[in-house]
């Protein structure tokens, strides 16, 4: 991990203390998982131990940022002010593993379709891990 | 006939809607209440014999506020909040403390007025810290409707489920909602009608959701000897299960596959009943969809076959499995937390009182509640006449 480009996002409610890691790499457009080092299964969100073998030797890792979509819905109410609908939400497989809820930035998309991380900036707030049809 | 409890038969001996629909003139809690009187009565039991307390949703320490309003100093209790199917789960915990000898009448109840209240919220606080406000509320997914849409998308993806299966539901559901005067919508509704709703988030459409009512109702648990006391027929809860799975959708191993899968297995198990043995299906209907994944989770068909199993008109009134006899969340009451009306069709049927919706000789009744987000939770009761 490089150093805090920003301190205590968890302190400004975007993160907690075990997620800073993840939101302080977004600010650096970069895309993080959890790996044991122990049996080498990811993980996502993070946790203290792994949910496959249950050792505590977890290191974060950069993903591919390549997946498939799982699954997929376009939104088509009002959610918030700054997402007018309809817009698409999915579920993206990284190659990985971890299983991310997400935006597809596309009119259209299908459950299958292979996908790679993109990045939505956000006033105020880290880049948001989004992805894009390949 | 019940394999665990057997030594100590478990009753339902009072079973009462609140006011439903839109109440204007009580409060959550007086809500409760009444139907607490209701309930007790039938029963043949008053506010003081009550010794356990199960609620959720009745706000913070909800069985605290609940006993204070009633003047109930219980000894055994629980707010337990596992979504709408909490009165399922709280029929497994009141007939184990019963068995137990550590309470004797047990009061299960729950109230909401989110229709008049208009409180039913749609999206995750953002900036609360919690997992779902960073990796869920940013991308814009509604809730719960997104969550449950990727469910559905899901299994119509691996299982060629239609529009038109999901559409079946809901015309189901309202053919029984004409059989029951207290049915919200009752209106006639055709399958063109049901395929010509509007898309909200992909592929549930607005009659795919359930509706959002004020309502609620109380059941009272008991054991065999106090059940004595019921002025009209107790019923006898065979089994009871129940299970979770995820909180968060994208920890979901397999969209869809419930926890109905366990929970079912462990009721009908303690029953010592199989899915064969039920004549009438009361399941939480908060989606279309959600129909079909219990019919497979529960072992009613197999993985993909329900939404044939339910155009073939099955479930509707006449079918081979009556379901969603109150008309349910889809087309009866949904107030937030359907469960606890689902226990109160199912025990009304068992008591051969539910007039023009009525399954002739109904036996054996199951009660299947969920709740959360994308079928977080599950739980599982069979009920049996005796």
């Amino acid at each position: 991990m490089s150093k805090l480009a920003q301190p205590n996002l968890s302190d400004q409610g975007i993160a907690d203390p075990t997620t800073e890691p993840f939101w302080q790499a977004c600010l650096e457009r970069r895309l993080m998982i959890q790996k044991c080092a122990s049996c080498g299964h990811h993980q996502f969100y993070p946790r203290p131990f792994c949910l496959s073998c249950e050792a505590a030797t977890l290191d974060w890792i950069e993903a591919r940022g390549t997946g498939t979509i799982y699954s997929l819905t376009t939104v088509r109410l009002p959610v918030t002010e700054e997402l007018p609908p309809p817009y698409l939400v999915a579920l993206v497989d990284l190659d990985e593993g971890p299983r991310l809820l997400t935006s597809i930035d596309a009119q259209k998309a299908s459950i299958g379709d292979t996908v790679r991380v993109a990045w939505r900036e956000r006033p105020g707030l880290p880049p948001l891990p989004v992805f894009r049809l390949v | 006939m019940s394999k665990s409890l057997g030594a100590s038969p478990i009753y339902i001996s009072g079973a009462a809607e609140t006011p439903l629909g839109k109440v204007t003139d009580q409060s959550e809690l007086s809500m409760v209440a009444l139907a607490a009187k209701e309930a007790l009565g039938e029963a043949g039991l008053r506010v003081k014999d009550v010794d356990a307390v199960f609620t959720n949703y009745m706000g913070e320490e909800g069985s605290v506020q609940v006993g204070e309003y009633m003047g109930i100093h219980p000894r055994y209790a629980e707010s337990s909040d596992m979504g709408g199917a909490s009165f399922e789960f709280f029929i497994h915990h009141a007939m184990l403390a019963i068995a137990a000898g550590r309470c004797e009448v047990a009061l299960v109840g729950y109230a909401s007025r989110q229709r008049s209240r208009r409180n039913r919220k749609r999206a995750i606080a953002p900036t609360d810290g919690t997992l779902a406000a960073q990796f869920e509320a940013p991308f814009g997914i509604h809730f719960p409707i997104g969550h449950y849409a990727l469910s559905a998308a899901r299994h119509m993806y691996e299982h060629g489920t239609t529009l038109e299966h999901l559409a079946h539901v809901a015309v189901t559901a309202r053919k029984w909602a004409q059989l029951n005067p207290k049915a919200w919508s009752r209106e006639p509704l055709t399958l063109d009608d049901a395929m010509a709703s509007p898309m909200l988030c992909d592929p549930l459409r607005k009659v795919d959701c359930c509706l959002v009512t004020d309502g609620g109702g109380v059941v009272i648990v008991t054991s065999k000897e106090r059940a004595r006391d019921a002025r009209k027929r107790p019923v006898r809860v065979l089994g009871a299960g129940e299970s979770h799975c995820q909180w968060h959708v994208a920890q979901c191993p397999d969209l869809t596959v419930t926890p109905g899968v366990v929970s079912g297995r462990e009721a009908f198990g303690m029953a010592g009943v199989t899915p064969a043995d039920v004549d009438v299906l009361e399941p939480y209907d908060n989606f279309t969809h959600a129909v079909l994944l219990y019919l497979e989770d529960l072992g009613f068909c197999k993985k993909g076959e329900a939404g044939d199993f339910i155009a073939e008109g099955r479930l509707a009134p006449g079918g081979s499995l009556p379901a969603l006899t109150s008309g349910g969340g889809l087309s009866y009451n949904h107030p937030g937390a359907l469960g606890i009306l689902l226990l109160i069709e199912a025990v009304r049927q068992l008591r051969h009182e539910a007039g023009a919706r009525q399954v002739e000789d109904a036996e054996i009744a199951v009660a299947h509640g969920t709740g959360g987000l994308a079928f977080s939770t599950a739980s599982t009761v069979v009920l049996a006449r005796e």
